[in-house]
Parts: structure tokens; C-alpha cells; sequence
């Protein structure tokens, strides 16, 4: 997943348990189905925490990538 | 997606530590497309209240780490050798136990009790007053946040029935 095929991004840096799930299911809920969301956290639970998010609702993780610190999500609005 | 999962929970504790459990559940369950109520029951009706006051209760929870939010890294992450037992019976100690605590949730992005709340009531989560206990501790409706029903056992348990989830807490 490259950086510019993505249509929105959210900041979650910084942030813990649950914010990062919930400001992501409030912007998804804005989106157009198809469209991908790049969200960034730094609570290390987000990994286990968005893929359980995504299996439920249906939603997409595309991919997650842990860099400095940082984990990147793409996530797609189905 | 599967069919619309339900949880039920009942709120029975009024203190800063036991608020957040029902509401970062609550929140996050309705995140996770799930029908959410909350029974507020016992101390758990004063988290109904339009300002909470929730604070901490060193003196019921000797195992309570006792942290400095500020400082150096070394100075936070001590664990100050107070007996909770003893001091949370000082005058003052739990208001500033509750003040370290808050300041500590901040410092690390945990959501405030208020925040949560909102966000449960954002995404439709039904908050649920336990009419016999407002009764007993003289709450009324109307000190409650907008949007709060008002029922008995036979409210809880009907919806429970039908939950995939059921907690105490």
C-alpha cells in the first residue's frame, strides 16, 4: 500500500485505549464505501485492537506497518 | 458482517477507576456496530450525573500503585511505599490520589469519564437509571445527562436475555 492511494487520514498518535478505534469508526462512518482511511497510532494494543474492529464491522484493514514507534493502518470502508 | 450483536451491562460502582470500564466497553461495543445498554445501578447512578465527581478510594485498594505523573522518568515510574490502607483515611489523601490519577490518564491520551460518556451517547448506547436505588439516594431524573430512561430488574433482564454479552460490574 503506497501513501497516495489512500482518500482520508486520521491522526491517533499519542492516543490510547479506546480512542484510536473510535475517532476511526467515526471518520470511517463519514466515507464513501471503497474509500481508504490511513490512521496512524501509537498504542501498541491498536494492532490486535483494529483487526478485531475491522472482523466486526466488516471493514478492511488492508495493511498495518510498525515504523519508529508508529503504526500505520489502511483501512478500506466496505 | 454477521447479525447485529447485543451487550448488556449493569454499572454498579461510582468511583473514577470503576467508571471506566462500562464506558470504554460501552463506547467501543457501539464502535463495533453492537446494540449497547448500560443498567446504572447502586453508586453507579451517580455517573448519570451531569458532572461527575468520580474520584478514586486509595483506602479499598491496598493494591493501588501509588505513581507521580510528572518528573523524570525514573521519579514516575517509582511506586511511592505508602500504605493505601492507612493514608486513604487521611483528609485530602483521596483528593489528591484522584488528582494524580487524572492527571496520569491524560498524560498517557486516555479519554476523560465525560468524553467516553459522550461518545456512548453519540453512538447510541442506552443509558439505563436503576429507578428503586434513585428512590433510595434521592436522585432525580432531571440531574441526569439528557437522554436517560428510567427503569427496573425487569428492563435489564429483558434486553439481557437477548445480549451476547452480560457483565457486572
Amino acid at each position: 500500500m503506497n501513501d497516495s492511494s489512500y482518500d482520508q487520514e486520521l491522526d491517533c498518535k499519542g492516543m490510547n485505549c479506546p480512542l484510536p478505534i473510535l475517532k476511526t469508526k467515526k471518520q470511517v462512518d463519514t466515507m464513501e464505501v471503497g474509500q481508504v482511511l490511513k490512521m496512524e497510532a501509537t498504542d501498541p494494543g491498536s494492532i490486535n485492537d483494529m483487526n478485531a474492529w475491522s472482523r466486526r464491522t466488516g471493514n478492511e484493514l488492508l495493511s498495518h506497518n510498525l515504523e519508529d514507534g508508529i503504526y500505520t493502518f489502511f483501512i478500506k470502508k466496505i | 458482517m454477521s447479525e447485529q450483536k447485543k451487550m448488556a451491562l449493569i454499572a454498579s460502582q461510582g468511583t473514577l477507576d470503576w467508571a471506566y470500564p462500562p464506558f470504554i466497553l460501552a463506547s467501543t461495543a457501539a464502535a463495533m456496530d453492537m446494540e449497547v445498554q448500560i443498567f446504572f445501578t447502586f453508586y453507579g447512578l451517580t455517573l448519570l450525573k451531569k458532572d461527575i465527581k468520580a474520584k478514586v478510594a486509595p483506602a479499598t485498594n491496598p493494591a493501588m500503585p501509588m505513581k507521580m505523573p510528572f518528573g523524570p522518568k525514573g521519579f514516575q515510574d517509582f511506586e511511592w511505599p505508602m500504605p493505601n490502607v492507612f493514608m486513604g483515611n487521611m483528609p485530602g489523601f483521596e483528593t489528591m490520589a484522584t488528582s494524580l490519577m487524572k492527571q496520569t490518564f491524560k498524560n498517557k491520551g486516555v479519554a476523560t469519564i465525560e468524553e467516553l460518556r459522550e461518545m456512548c451517547v453519540e453512538s447510541g448506547v442506552k443509558l439505563i437509571g436503576c429507578q428503586m436505588t434513585m428512590d433510595v439516594f434521592g436522585f432525580e431524573k432531571e440531574e441526569f445527562v439528557e437522554g436517560v430512561d428510567v427503569g427496573g430488574a425487569a428492563t435489564f433482564l429483558e434486553f439481557a436475555s437477548e445480549a451476547d454479552i452480560q457483565l457486572f460490574i
